[in-house]
Order: structure tokens, then sequence, then C-alpha cells
């Protein structure tokens, strides 16, 4: 276990510092000229050089790099040369509301898509069946801002129960939160349903009803903690999902995670802030990955460590 | 991946004929349905000039209200008009052209990208494999939207560099289904017969390997198509994606967006025709999956 824990954090490390280098070859390439930006278009050449030499915007782009990957180790993403603020300032003061949001939309995929998957599974071949699997194939479907924009519009413009947008109290939470699940809740019921079938088709549950126990008690109890194991490992994969979704969802909605803020630097081609919240969202989806990797083997056995 | 297409070598042996596949595709209710809405909005693309009332950048001096206001759906304006007071419906129409030209090319492009780098890396193995595999798990930790937003805000968005741009990150996830089948390919007697009789690995990887990799490349390239149609559409009501005044659907609501609480048909029919072509590639696909893929045939 602990040369698997090793070997998977070695792994992460590298994926990041990869993640880093391709986000910084990014903004080097990048034809938007930050000297020109802070100095204005008036700016004599003279300035513009000046400006260039204290950045240190004339050195190789290898050098650069380093210094880069020296300020990330700290934990320094950057400036924003529009907004004139530390960009890492700027992310770990939204962070907070991201995490929130992603905690509280995962419980919702993970309410409605494991609920969904276990009735369609117990119900196969049955309407209902067809239902939630037609369902599930429009939730995967549609575009996020369309179910946002619906929500919306139909819970907090017509029928006033929630409030418009904002950020502060639960009642702000549920929109965002559930329009993030029930698109989330596609995969999960999908999974859900082939993983639940195929425990059901297993010895130990024939064993379990030949005891004779309740029809109820062998589905909570023993088929379906198993049949949960793949959809925990799927959780490190939806934070990539989630990571893109909350630009959307937090614009929509005018929650102020990290999401909003790369929607608001995006108008302003703050490229900076952009990179910086791109970056944290890939650290995000590589640690949610490594995460899962640890949690799945800990809790299920048979999974053997390669 | 999520939806987990099944590998087994049954896979290989078994290469359905075109015609036969064909007829147990359209055996399936939700396929069809899948088709036939492609169908409608291939025909609306394609057709767009004759079908659409009015050019999709003409403002109507009628297409407004005393106050301003875009119409709501009727009369003269089948789906009503924006606030720019044009007729939605002739919007929607060359918004159709917009979604399936990016659908298609930028489809293609990841496509093209993911089988050449899984089919390299699963072949060769070794370093270029390893290499070429890292680099995509590299790929993966970014999530697609905030990748495509960035070379988006990079490059001068236009139709095609949008269509790059999404190819550029769309092409991961093929790369990893077609390395996991090469992999298992490559290890197979016919191969290894090949190479004994001395066929150079062009020849093998391309007279051998590539056409058991069609089920998987037909399967995957219209389920991608889905994810296509929906990252334009949402680069575009990002305001990063196609810029007006060229209508696709998502710039259509991104326009539209702050009218939307008084004239909600402006977010929501543009917003339903996405959700209805992704859905179409959804139920399509996944019926080319189960139709394709005789191991997956009764697990539906």
């Amino acid at each position: 276990m602990a040369a698997y824990l090793a070997r998977r954090l070695i792994e992460s490390l590298l994926i990041l510092l990869g993640v880093s280098f391709i986000t910084f070859f990014l903004l080097y390439v990048l034809p938007a000229d930050p000297v020109r930006q802070i100095a204005g278009r008036s700016a004599t050449p003279e300035t513009v050089q000046i400006i260039r030499e204290q950045l240190g915007l004339d050195q190789p782009f290898i050098v650069q790099y380093g210094r880069y990957l020296g300020g990330l180790v700290q934990g320094d993403l950057g400036r924003s040369y529009l907004q004139k603020t530390e960009v890492a300032e700027l992310v770990w003061s939204r962070l907070p509301a991201t995490l929130l949001l992603m905690v509280a939309a995962i419980f919702c995929e993970l309410l409605i898509g494991v609920t969904l998957g276990v009735v369609a599974a117990l119900s196969r071949g049955r309407p209902l069946d067809h239902v939630v699997m037609v369902g599930s194939f429009v939730a995967v479907s549609a575009p996020q801002f369309v179910v946002s924009l619906l929500l919306l519009y139909v819970f907090a413009v017509k029928l006033g129960w929630f409030p418009i947008g904002g950020y502060g109290t639960f009642a702000h939470l549920v929109l965002p939160a559930l329009t993030l699940g029930l698109l989330g809740s596609g995969w999960y019921s999908r999974m859900m349903r082939s993983s639940m079938i195929d425990v059901l088709r297993q010895d130990f549950v024939r064993t379990a009803r030949a005891k004779g126990l309740t029809r109820g008690r062998v589905i909570l109890r023993h088929a379906l903690p198993n049949a949960i194991l793949p959809i925990i490992a799927m959780i490190g994969i939806d934070i990539g999902v989630f990571m893109g979704g909350i630009v959307v969802v937090e614009s929509v909605f005018g929650w102020p995670g990290i999401g909003q803020l790369a929607w608001q630097a995006i108008q302003r081609v703050d490229i900076p802030i952009i990179m910086g919240v791109t970056l944290v969202s890939a650290t995000t989806i590589v640690l949610g990955n490594l995460l899962a990797d640890i949690i799945c083997p800990m809790i299920d056995p048979r999974i053997k460590l390669r | 991946m999520a939806t987990g297409v099944r590998m087994t070598d049954a896979t290989v042996v078994s290469r359905s004929r075109p015609a036969s596949a064909w007829r147990r595709l359209l055996r399936r209710k939700l396929a069809v349905f899948g088709l036939v809405l492609i169908a409608i909005v291939v025909v609306g693309a394609v057709f767009a000039p004759w079908i659409a009332p009015y050019a999709p950048e003409e403002q109507h001096f009628d297409g407004l209200t005393i106050e301003g206001a875009p119409l709501p759906p009727g009369g003269a304006y089948p789906m009503g008009t924006d606030l720019l007071g044009r007729d939605l419906f002739s919007r929607i129409l060359f918004g159709a052209r917009t979604s399936l030209i990016i659908g298609v090319v930028a489809n293609g492009l990841a496509l093209l990208i993911g089988t050449l780098v899984g089919i390299t890396a699963g072949y060769f193995q070794g370093w270029i494999g390893a290499g070429l595999m890292r680099f995509t798990d590299l790929m993966m930790a970014f999530p697609a939207l905030l990748l495509a937003i960035c070379l988006a805000a990079i490059f001068e968005p236009s139709l095609w560099i949008v269509a790059m741009v999404i190819a550029l990150v769309n092409w991961v996830q093929t790369a990893r289904v077609i390395y996991t089948e090469t992999t298992s390919l490559a290890t197979r007697d016919f191969i290894a017969a090949e190479r004994t009789m001395g066929a150079g690995t062009g020849r093998i990887l391309f007279r051998h390997i590539l056409p058991h990799l069609v089920p998987t490349i037909i399967v995957w390239g219209t389920l991608g198509i889905s994810t296509t149609v929906l990252l334009e559409a949402t680069l575009s009501f990002l305001g990063v994606g196609v810029q007006p005044p060229t209508p696709s659907w998502g710039n259509i609501i991104f326009e539209n967006q702050t009218y939307f609480q008084s004239a909600p048909w402006l977010v929501f029919i543009p917003g339903a025709a996405v959700l209805l072509l992704a859905l179409a590639f959804n139920l399509v696909g996944d019926a080319l999956r189960d139709v394709l893929d005789p191991t997956q045939r009764g697990r539906g």
C-alpha cells in the first residue's frame, strides 16, 4: 500500500508539473502583451522596454518558466495586470464558495443518480426503466446554461421560491446545486443501473435471498453497498466535469466562486486569472482522482493495486 | 470512461456487415427518433436559404414593439424576434449550419488526432507509447471547457478557430479507447502472423489494425458530435465561441440573455435546439454501440 501510495503521489506531482508547463506555455505564446496593457497605448518604446525588463519578460522561455514554477511552489499564481492584484488572492478568496457548491452538487448527483439507477435496475425492462434511461440521456445532452436558466426562470422568476441569484443563505445554494446535480446524475444513474444489475446476478445475492431475507434487506444491505463502489471511483472523474460546469452555472446564478471569477476574467480578457483558475481546477481534478484511487482499495479489498 | 465501452476480442471477431447493422439500428425506437431529429436539422441547415422566411441578419422595422421589445412567437415571425428585431426562426435555421459544421469538422479532427495518438501509442508501446499516454493523462487533468476558453481567448475566435479549439480539447477520450483496443489487437496471433510474413508496420497498422477499430471509431465519432455541439454552444454562450453576427444557437442566447425574463423564448428555443441535437447524437451513438459491439447486446 505504501509503495502504491508513493507511486500515485509521484505520478500526480508529475501531472501537475505538466499542467503548469502547458498553462505557462499558453501564457507565453499569447499575443495579448501584458506590458502594453500596463503601459497603455501612448507609452514610448523605451518605457515598454523598461517595464518588460522589470517584469523579467525579456528573459528566455525556460528562465521565465523556472521563475513561474518557483512562484507556484510558494502559492504564487502570478499577477492580474488589469486588476493589479495577485491572482492567488482572488482565487483563494473565492475557492470556499466553489467547494461548498461542489459538495452540494455531488450530494445532489449521488442522491438523484443512485436512487434512479437502483429504481431502473429493479424495474429492468419495464416502462419505468425506460423512462429513467431516456431521462438520463436528456440529462447528459442538456447544456448547463439552458438548465440553469430554465430552473432560474421557473423557480426564481415565475414561482419566486428561490432568490434569483447571489450567495449567503441555503436558499441561494439550492438552484445552482440542483442544476449541476440534475445534469451529473445522468451518468451516475446509468452507471448505478448497470452496476446494480451485475451485482444482483451474483451468488451472494442469491444466497441472501435463499436465507429468507426480505427483498428490501437484500437490496439495501447486500446489493447496494457492493453496487455503489464503481460510483465512488467515478466521483474523481466527475470533478473534472464539475470544474468546467461551474463557469457557466456560477455566472448564471451570480455565485461568487472561481467559475464566476473566470467568467468575469473572460469578459476582460484577463488571461492570468483564467490561467490561475485553470491551474487550480486541474489541481483539484488531480487530487480528486488521487483521493478516489486511495479510497477505493480501502473500502473494497478486492481491488488490486497496480 | 464514463460510458465505458466494453472491449473484448469478440468486438474484433464479429465485424457485422454494414447492411445488417443498419437494419438492427432501425429496429430501435430511440435510435430512429435520434436519426429523424438529425435529418430534420440537416435538412434545415442545408436548405436554410430557401426555408428561412427572412435573411438571418435582416433587422425588421416591425420586428419590435413600440417600446422596442422583441416580439413573442406567432404571426409573421413564427418563433418571435430577437432584441434587434431579427427573425428568430431564420437565425435558428442558419445557426443549425454553425452547429453542424462545428460538429462535423471539430469532431472529425478530434477523432483523427485521437485515433492517431491511440493507435501509435497502442502499437509501438515502449517510450513512444508511454510518452503519448502520459500526455493524454495530462490533458485529462484539464477541465475541457476551461482549456477551450483559454485557447479561444488566445486566438481570435472565428468559426474555424472554435472548431480547432474544440478538437484540441476533445481528442483525449478517443485516444484512450483506441489505445486500449490497439494494445489488445497488437498481441493477437493474426498480427504476429502478418509480422512473420514480413508485413511492414504501415501495412499492419492500416490494413489490419485500423479496420478492426472502425466500429469503435464510428461509435465514438457519433457520441463525440454531441459533446462537440454542447461545447460549441457553451463557448458561444460565454461569448468566446462563434462571434455574432454569424448566428449560432449558443450566441443567440448570449446576445439575448439580458431579455431573458421578459422574452424567455429567445433563450429556450435555441436552448431546446441544442439539447435535441445533442440528444439525437447521443441516442444514435448509444444504439450504434449496442449494434456494433456484440458484448454489449442484452445489457441495455
